[in-house]
């Protein structure tokens, strides 16, 4: 008996009581919504009548709803949480096995894996086992900066070009470009990088620098190895550094462009009119009121950098135990030593290499968030394209 | 008379000396700002030859090559080893992580959009920024220990599989949902919300049919931003789905060791022995560019769709002239 009158009032009580009392009780008093039934029935005729009771299950399921939603909106935190705790709990061992000559040890040992395993401070692990993390964060830098060095003019200026000299259809067509090199999945670009561009790279670009660089302090960086100067086969720092170029440019230049799409354009106008040319206009007007933007652009662009993790897997030589000397040796970064040594440190039995790898993961996690963190600090004006920024596409 | 005869040169001096080098400085003017949009349209020449260079390339080796047995067969089969169960494999994580993304992410990014008060919202729209900016290989070896190998107590001893696969790239993609939900909700006119009020709507009929639906298309296109990204990550996939030669299905505790997929394929066939499978990781690369450009084009086409039907709906943003 009271499930139907209850039911018969439930969209008015939505029209008038759901709005007045609050969305918090589901069955307002019978007594107050008989009233409100009979004071709007006569208004909203659509309304009278026993409804459906899909729309009275709708009715319910609308009230619930705020509710239900803030159950999804917690999950990024707590995944953030998890994560931190998981990495935390399995570095710890080894965290307190490396020390702090972690940071500045280039040795990457499980130690004799024949021998026996010995505890050093409750933690156990092999004879010799020695881990440093200096190469893995010298190659993730150079590399993240070699990019970041590139990536930042050419970013920059493409997005000039696109907002202030194309036209709307090429520009579209341009935006699409940078849609796609964003999507491109790292992976192709690894074998992009292995098949064709390292080897080009080898044989076209490489020997010719290398050559003709004298062998001083800083130039040195660029010469091959040993005294005849070699280089090799593209699996190297500079072709990781390129290819990464690539991909974090259309973060950079589409941030950029949007960020430039919102400069007021009477002020560059005003600029116009008193004289300046486009460059002066582009230097004192619209750069400078992106500039904090762009800078903000350029850390999202470093942190998918720092990030990256399968391309470099595969263009970089997997070098482990020494830092790479010049642009044309190989390197290893942070994010691809995990992807290619787990599956090896599972087969440590003392959990130390696993425990390490967390540990690098955990090094990692604060470099790239330092740097997301920062750039979205900066870029705050809230650019609102959809390309979501900071991985691929 | 001295003073205007010595008062007269004085001008025209003036006026030849400003106008001579005004002469010369608008010419190097002129050529700095040449210069300027020289090197800017080099740069987007630098921008999109890598672009021509890396598409026409990967689908040029793949097509070079190109068997159907690739499309036809699993990668166990005997005679000729094929990608079926890497493309079926794909589709199956994407689905599954479009589900599971789209469900968390449209949820919260109503949320944030509609009824979430200013404080809380800072704080969780910043947790979300802050995932998107976790590298994913820290997801996939997080996802590895915690639920593939397991904590000892926690129960969770999965092994390789689909739900551990998904759990991860559902909660990597989630930023993303979340964030194109949001912007696309609150580029719904405000007025909408207005009417709709005063004429004593329920907020959540205003939401249903007010404004989701204009906001559907934003909605979508960031989910097949999520389903493009599903498509093309590897690392939080080798330790968590890992690789079958058969087309499988199994969500945990596969009896074959995992789930197949195309990244895979391009990242490890490489160092494979066999000939066959330099091929099928280039035919498995011009796959995921075709799939990867079939769905930005997608997406294109439907914002552009809106953008022609709706000429009241304001611009999307950062297409505004302001």
């Amino acid at each position: 008996m009271t499930t139907t009158s209850e039911r018969s009032r439930g969209p008015a009580s939505s029209l008038l009581a759901g709005k007045a009392v609050g969305s918090s009780s589901g069955g307002p008093g019978s007594g107050e919504g008989q009233g409100s039934a009979g004071g709007w029935g006569s208004g909203g005729a659509g309304w009278e009548g026993s409804p459906p009771a899909s729309r009275q299950r709708w009715w319910r399921f609308e009230q619930m709803l705020p509710r239900g939603l803030t159950v999804a909106v917690w999950i990024p935190l707590l995944a953030i949480v998890l994560l931190v705790v998981v990495l935390v709990v399995k570095a710890v061992p080894a965290i307190r096995f490396n020390g702090l000559h972690f940071f500045t040890s280039d040795a990457w040992s499980t130690g004799n894996a024949f021998g026996s395993v010995v505890t050093t401070g409750g933690v156990r692990h092999f004879v010799g086992a020695s881990y440093g993390v200096l190469p893995l964060v010298v190659g993730t830098l150079i590399s993240s900066a070699i990019a970041i060095a590139l990536a930042v003019p050419i970013g920059v200026a493409t997005a000039l070009v696109i907002v202030e000299k194309l036209p709307m259809r090429v520009s579209s067509g341009v935006g699409f470009c940078l849609e796609v090199l964003a999507g491109v999945p790292s992976a192709v670009y690894g074998i992009w990088g292995v098949l064709t561009f390292g080897p080009w790279l080898a044989h076209h670009i490489d020997g010719p620098i290398a050559r003709n660089m004298p062998d001083v302090p800083v130039l040195r960086w660029f010469r091959g190895a040993g005294p005849h100067n070699v280089v090799g086969q593209g699996h190297d720092l500079l072709t990781g550094g390129l290819i990464l170029t690539v991909m974090i440019l259309p973060i950079i230049a589409a941030t950029t462009r949007d960020l430039l799409r919102q400069v007021p354009r009477a002020t560059v106008e005003g600029a116009t009119a008193l004289g300046l040319t486009d460059a002066e206009a582009v230097n004192t007007v619209t750069l400078r009121w992106v500039r904090s933007g762009i800078i903000g652009a350029s850390m999202l662009g470093l942190g998918r950098a720092l990030g990256e993790t399968i391309m470099v897997a595969m263009v970089g030589g997997a070098l482990l135990g020494s830092s790479p000397h010049s642009i044309f040796s190989a390197f290893n970064t942070i994010a691809a030593a995990i992807v290619t040594q787990l599956e090896a440190a599972l087969s440590d039995p003392t959990g130390l290499q696993v425990g390490t790898l967390a540990e690098i993961a955990l090094v990692l996690l604060v470099i790239s968030l330092a740097a997301n963190v920062i750039a979205r600090w900066l870029v705050q004006r809230g650019v609102g394209t959809a390309l979501p920024v900071g991985r691929g596409i | 008379m001295a003073a205007t005869t010595g008062a007269a040169p004085l001008p025209t001096e003036a006026t030849t000396f400003t106008e001579r080098s005004r002469s010369a400085g608008l010419g190097r003017r002129k050529m700095k700002n040449a210069l300027l949009w020289g090197s800017c349209t080099i740069a987007l020449a630098l921008v999109v030859s890598p672009l021509l260079w890396i598409v026409i390339g990967v689908i040029a080796k793949g097509v070079s090559h190109w068997q159907w047995s690739a499309l036809t067969h699993d990668h166990a089969s005997a005679s000729s080893p094929g990608l079926l169960n890497a493309v079926i494999g794909t589709f199956t994580l994407m689905a599954g992580i479009v589900v599971i993304g789209g469900v968390i992410g449209i949820a919260g990014g109503i949320y944030l959009a509609e009824y979430c008060p200013e404080g809380k919202g800072k704080l969780l729209r910043g947790a979300s920024e802050v995932l998107s900016g976790v590298p994913s290989i820290v997801l996939g070896y997080v996802g590895f220990i915690a639920l593939v190998v397991g904590f000892k107590g926690t129960g969770i001893h999965w092994s390789f599989g689909l739900l551990p696969a998904w759990i991860v790239v559902a909660v990597l993609v989630v930023p993303y949902i979340t964030k194109s939900t949001e912007v696309a909700i609150r580029n719904v006119p405000t007025a909408y919300r207005e009417g709709a009020e005063s004429l004593g709507l329920s907020s959540g009929f205003t939401l249903r049919k007010l404004i989701l639906r204009p906001a559907l298309p934003g909605i979508v296109t960031g989910l097949i931003f999520a389903a493009a990204i599903s498509v093309g990550e590897t690392a939080p996939l080798i330790y968590t789905a890992h690789w079958s030669d058969h087309t499988n299905f199994s969500l945990i505790h596969s009896a074959f060791g995992g789930v197949g997929y195309l990244t895979y394929g391009v990242f490890e066939f490489l160092n494979e022995p066999s000939a066959h499978d330099h091929v099928l990781a280039n035919d498995a690369a011009m796959m995921l560019v075709v799939i990867v450009l079939l769905l930005i084009v997608v997406s294109r086409v439907l914002v552009s769709l809106t953008q022609r039907y709706s000429p009241d709906r304001p611009q999307r943003l950062g297409r505004s002239g302001k």
